[in-house]
């Protein structure tokens, strides 16, 4: 292994600019006659919206416009669509309620925008805000998920508030096997609602350009094209062609950023109607309301047991709230990355599940790390450990009982995947090893004696991910095809230039995606550029979300890359006036077999461009490949999270004091990297369990809508991770990767609350543990 | 209204209105837009600049309680071929991911590395709890400041 | 933040006359309440009067009492050694405070004067039996705190400076927000030999003594005193962090934890 090949802990290239602030993210590039908006944005969680009164609005100084939903509408401006058609069990269409960038009849939840304010200064933007006038007539709202369906109606479209009813599964066998049960355990579980808040708020700046009529948009996204493609077909801003989106560095995502919204929408509209840029960017209150949030399930789960501790059967019911609207691809997420995840690692025989998506009056649920997959996997692993005390058997032990063993791949589970590999078990043993488990009776003990309750708590959790096989996406309901592309553009003088459909925002991609074509290519790390984030620069690209940019993305890069490794052996035959078939290439160097003769990457590269006597019908000038990558599966990561907590019995607060979590990546490219990415999906996952719940009161006001009362866990709130992968590499992408962005956040949760629930000997509990609920199961015990 | 402050040893007079925050000074007027805004309650700590010498974060600060004042910020602690101790070890230790808390954490870090005695994991732990990261899981940066304490 | 004229006093006088000729001012201390207030546009004075380039009100100085001026900083008092040579429970108090960097700017006579009913420098206030000295008088502890965000401090009055009774012993806990880290309950427990003083913040809407805890405490500190003290959360604050019967609770358990740091 090279010092910067694959699999070497390369420092990334990008920090340096991080670590001495010279960072670009959106709101850090102001463009020359830039005005500002500020969004109008509802108070009431249901309303009719009345007059819009902008009079006094207008008259501040420095007002340039005020805009409102009418005036997008009257433009031609659409909706913004949701990407994913999930049909119902009867065969119907899910119900997808019109939902116009800025409202315009009515306002679904608090912080809607219904209009935007443009000044020359944000002051003045603000204070024009403030003088709008709007009647409101504020009509009943529904918030509880649980109990959206006997709601008021809120779409004439949607009746029961149902936007779909969706099923996955053998329901008669999975009946059956409860029938011949030995043991049934069940449990009630709400899955929290989460609000993502990456770091950097969301920001976008629209530019017009008149003499061309071109529009730009600098923008927080994870996925630029799909920006452009969504604001061309569906919303109509501008055509494709003459869209430019940016994202430059991009201040965390962790889904939120995915989905096309309302601002970025109104903001480059808007500038083509001023003739001006027109920026915007997100104070974090608006984040809270305005940035689509995650998770919020409400689901029973039963799983049926031979009294051996065989798993037979599993039946899930699920209500999954989607909020006001349908985000970009928030109808996918309780559904293909829910249900087709059930079976977990185990050989569960029926699986069914159904689900029913709802509208509520709160923000758009979306994807948000994970996406699906921790849902599944904590239904999953919550009940498997249940069932493990009920039936008196160690936990590891039920679970080894039902692995899918590496014999058995490729394994179709019974909800519609196709496991590829895996070895479950090796995970979990080393991870036993790591946390010491045959030492945690006498840690139990010794924490009793200093007058703390210690409990310890797996999750062997699996994700499908490496989204995704365009066939199989489209046939399940998807509106866009999840390949990935990649160019390769190599310089006259040998250095490299890889162009990615992909988008780093934090996940370092300019440093791995470089090892990989720097091993490929067999020439020097530093002669690779990586760039992104640029429709301009890339032809076309799905993005970076579902763990997919080393698995798609990186693959596209290799098939590129071995595309310009064909193409040089084609010139190399040229000049040797030998063919194709006789040139070998290794580590960087072109070499007519059984002979001496043979060129240089670098040779190859100026003999391509400076082409003397190419015979021009078979050999084009030129060294650069673009290709599409479309996988032939889904990956599925998998590991094994162990964790170990300890309660203050008095106050009831937690700590994890250990926590373990060893994954298989498949291979992994640059170790230093995925650590890390493991280590932030855990703080996410732990983040969930213990302290992150995005809270509404009856009336459709979000209650936790600072970092005042949103709590995010800070860095003495985590222990230090101890992280280890296990490797069964993927069979069917050529780097044999399978990705680590999410498992995390995906096995984190499961693992932390079964150790809670160990430590305080009770069968459920809410998330988060806060303080005053494990408080209060302990006083009820 | 007139400030006159010295950022990263240069001296500004600056005229600004009334109710400006430092932060926006660095940002707008001097564009120095490593010092990042993450939210409006004064939380997160990614605006962390060292004023006068101490970490304090310049989302709650009024550019006139920063008249007089020696600001020091993410681009004047060191540059890419001269690295402090802290940008340094933040790389070596993977101590960023997306890096916009990064400039904050780093003027955090080093203002804690200054002012403690005796500095072990748990006390980075307590004494990063102004600044949020959501990339890192800590983990990391801990790591980072650790190894930094001794190069300091 | 609305438009406002910031003026920066050179003396308490020119303060207190600064607001005096202002339609609606306000004071400026650390900021570290204020400005978040501004930002929110919560607030909209027309004139915000900054205190903090007065000279000598940020003093510290220890004899009878440990007197510290209204704009001695949080990290200054949790950093004095004369503070903590006196009364380590009020240096380890201030050092629980917000963040560092709230530490770095905020004050304790804007902690004080602002009455937040999650802030930490009322409970030492009132067990420590601090007089509060002001431009125009002296205020006791138990006069001073009248409910949320509310003082015994008139219209335009400036907290110059804090004098704390030094205790034989003294012990503070906090329960922190674990969002805001602001306290849902703080209590400090303070001995003075005659007399034992509990001041509890957090709980209520302003800070107050506990006289369930004096009296349990009355015959010294003891943890065991504690054992079985229950304390009335009728009217406590209640949110999603903590129902008042959780407050409750908890400002017994923190009493024993203070008492036990106190002991050492």
């Amino acid at each position: 292994m090279s010092e910067t090949g694959i699999g070497a802990s390369v420092k990334r290239r990008e920090d340096l600019r991080f670590i001495t602030g010279a960072g670009r993210y959106t709101d850090d590039i102001d463009q020359p006659g830039q005005a500002y908006a500020v969004f109008l944005r509802s108070p009431h969680a249901r309303a009719a919206i009345g007059s819009i009164d902008a009079s006094a609005a207008l008259q501040v100084p420095g007002v340039l416009a005020v805009y409102t939903g009418q005036d997008l509408a009257a433009d031609g401006i659409g909706d913004l669509p949701c990407g994913w058609m999930v049909k119902s069990k009867d065969g119907s269409d899910m119900i997808q309620p019109p939902h116009p960038p800025i409202a315009v009849e009515r306002v679904n939840y608090v912080g809607e925008p219904y209009g935007l304010v443009v000044a020359e200064t944000l002051q003045a933007a603000r204070d024009g805000a403030e003088a709008v006038a709007v009647d409101f007539d504020a009509l009943p709202a529904v918030v509880d998920p649980a109990s959206a369906m006997q709601g008021d109606q809120l779409y004439a479209q949607a009746p029961n508030n149902r936007c779909y009813d969706w099923e996955l599964g053998d329901q008669a066998a999975t009946d059956a096997a409860f029938a011949r049960a030995d043991h049934v355990t069940s449990l009630d579980i709400v899955n929290n609602r989460l609000i993502p808040n990456a770091m950097e708020p969301r920001a976008a700046t629209g530019c017009f350009d008149a003499a061309s009529g071109d529009y730009t948009l600098y923008t927080t996204s994870q996925n630029p094209h799909l920006a452009r493609l969504v604001m061309a077909a569906f919303v109509q801003v501008a055509p494709e062609s003459k869209l430019r989106v940016v994202s430059p560095d991009v201040g965390g995502g962790f889904g939120s950023k995915i989905f096309v919204y309302a601002e970025e929408t109104a903001v480059t509209w808007a500038a083509g109607k001023l003739r001006r840029p027109v920026k915007w960017r997100a104070e974090r209150a608006e984040s809270f309301l305005a940035d689509a949030h995650g998770r919020d399930h409400v689901t029973k789960a039963e799983l049926a047991l031979a009294a051996d501790g065989e798993m037979l059967g599993l039946r899930v019911s699920t209500i999954a709230n989607m909020g006001a609207y349908l985000s970009t691809f928030a109808s996918s997420v309780p559904t293909y990355l829910y249900g087709t995840l059930l079976a977990g690692q185990y050989k569960t025989p029926a699986v069914y599940v159904g689900v029913q998506a709802v509208f509520t009056n709160t923000s758009p649920v979306d994807a948000y790390r994970g996406a699906g997959r921790p849902e599944a996997t904590y239904v999953v692993e919550r009940l498997v450990e249940t069932a493990a005390r009920e039936l008196k058997m160690d936990p590891t032990a039920l679970r080894r009982r039902n692995f899918i063993q590496p014999a058995d791949f490729p394994y179709e589970t019974p909800v519609a995947l196709v496991y590829d590999t895996g070895d479950y078990e090796a995970s979990l043993n080393r991870a036993l090893e790591h946390v010491d488990y045959a030492g945690f009776a006498a840690r139990r003990d010794a924490a009793q004696a200093r007058g703390k309750r210690r409990g310890i708590g797996f999750s062997c959790y699996i994700e499908a991910c490496g989204l995704a096989p365009s066939q199989v996406a489209l046939s399940l309901g998807a509106g866009v095809g999840l390949f990935e592309s990649a160019e390769v553009r190599v310089n006259v003088t040998g250095s490299v230039t890889v162009i990615t459909g992909a988008h780093s925002h934090g996940q370092g991609h300019e440093t791995t995606f470089a090892q990989i074509v720097s091993e490929r290519l067999g020439i020097p790390f530093d002669s690779v550029e990586v760039a992104h984030g640029d429709t301009s620069r890339g032809d076309y690209g799905l993005g970076t979300y579902g763990s997919r940019s080393l698995a798609v993305g990186g693959s596209a890069i290799v098939k590129a890359s071995d595309k310009i490794i064909a193409k040089g052996k084609k010139i190399v035959a040229h000049a040797f006036e030998t063919t194709d078939e006789q040139i070998d290439f290794t580590e960087g160097v072109f070499a007519e077999r059984d002979s001496n003769r043979s060129m240089t990457f670098g040779e190859v590269a100026f003999a391509a461009y400076v082409p003397a006597n190419f015979p021009l019908d078979e050999l084009e000038p030129g060294l650069s490949e673009k290709a599409f990558y479309d996988p032939g599966n889904f990956t599925y990561p998998a590991g094994a999270h162990v964790c170990e907590v300890e309660v203050d019995a008095e106050t009831g607060v937690l700590e994890i004091v250990k926590f373990v979590a060893v994954d298989d990546f498949g291979h992994v490219i640059n170790p230093m990297i995925v650590a890390g990415q493991v280590h932030g999906g855990l703080c996410q996952g732990i983040g969930q369990a213990l302290c992150e719940h995005g809270v509404y009161d009856a009336s459709g006001q979000l209650v936790t809508g600072s970092f005042l009362d949103y709590c995010m866990p800070r860095a003495d709130d985590v222990p230090s991770f101890v992280v280890d992968t296990t490797v069964t590499p993927c069979t069917h992408n050529p780097l044999g990767v399978k990705g680590c962005g999410e498992a995390g956040a995906i096995g984190a949760t499961a693992a932390v609350m079964n150790a809670v629930t160990d430590a305080l000997g009770v069968k459920e509990l809410a998330m988060p543990a806060r303080s005053e609920v494990v408080w209060r199961a302990l006083s009820a015990a | 209204m007139e400030v006159t402050l010295t950022v990263n040893g240069t001296a500004h007079a600056l005229d600004v209105p009334d109710n400006m925050l430092l932060v926006e000074v660095l940002r707008e007027r001097l564009r120095l837009t490593g010092t990042h805004v993450g939210c409006d309650t004064s939380q997160c700590g990614a605006c962390v600049v060292h004023m006068d010498g101490r970490a304090v974060k310049s989302c709650t600060v009024l550019a006139g309680q920063a008249d007089g004042a020696d600001v020091t910020t993410i681009e004047g602690i060191g540059a890419p071929d001269d690295l402090h101790p802290m940008q340094a070890a933040f790389r070596e230790c993977h101590a960023l991911q997306c890096g916009f808390c990064t400039p904050g954490m780093i003027m955090a870090a080093i203002d804690l590395v200054n002012t403690s005695e005796q500095l072990d994991e748990q006390a980075v732990r307590e004494g990063l709890e102004g600044n949020l990261c959501r990339c890192t899981g800590y983990h990391n940066i801990v790591r980072a400041v650790l190894a930094a304490r001794d190069a300091m | 933040m609305y438009r406002f004229k910031y003026q920066k006093a050179a003396s308490v006088a020119e303060a207190a006359s600064l607001l005096d000729g202002a339609e609606d001012g306000v004071y400026l201390a650390g900021g570290m309440t204020l400005i978040p207030t501004l930002k929110a546009r919560l607030a909209s004075p027309t004139d915000v009067i900054d205190l903090g380039a007065i000279d000598g009100m940020a003093d510290i100085s220890v004899g009878d009492t440990v007197r510290i001026g209204a704009l001695a900083r949080h990290a200054e008092v949790a950093a004095s050694a004369a503070v903590r040579g006196a009364i380590p429970a009020l240096a380890d108090l201030a050092g629980l405070i917000g963040d560092a960097h709230v530490r770095n700017r905020g004050t304790l006579g804007g902690s004080v004067a602002n009455s937040d009913p999650a802030a930490d420098y009322p409970a030492a206030v009132l067990a420590l039996n601090a007089v509060v000295h002001t431009d125009r008088r002296t205020i006791a502890a138990d006069d001073f705190f009248k409910g949320l965000f509310e003082t015994a401090l008139e219209p335009g009055e400036i907290v110059k400076s804090l004098a704390f009774q030094i205790p034989r012993r003294a012990g503070y806990a906090k329960f922190p927000n674990p969002a805001s880290r602001y306290a849902i309950v703080g209590v400090m427990v303070a001995d003075f030999g005659a007399e034992v003083r509990v001041g509890v913040t957090g709980a209520g809407a302003c800070a107050f003594r506990s006289a369930e805890l004096e009296r349990a405490l009355a015959g010294g500190l003891a943890a065991e005193a504690l054992a079985d003290v229950t304390i009335p959360y009728d009217g406590f604050n209640s949110d999603i962090h903590a129902s008042a019967e959780y407050r409750g609770h908890l400002v017994a358990v923190m009493a024993q934890r203070a008492v036990a740091a106190a002991i050492g």
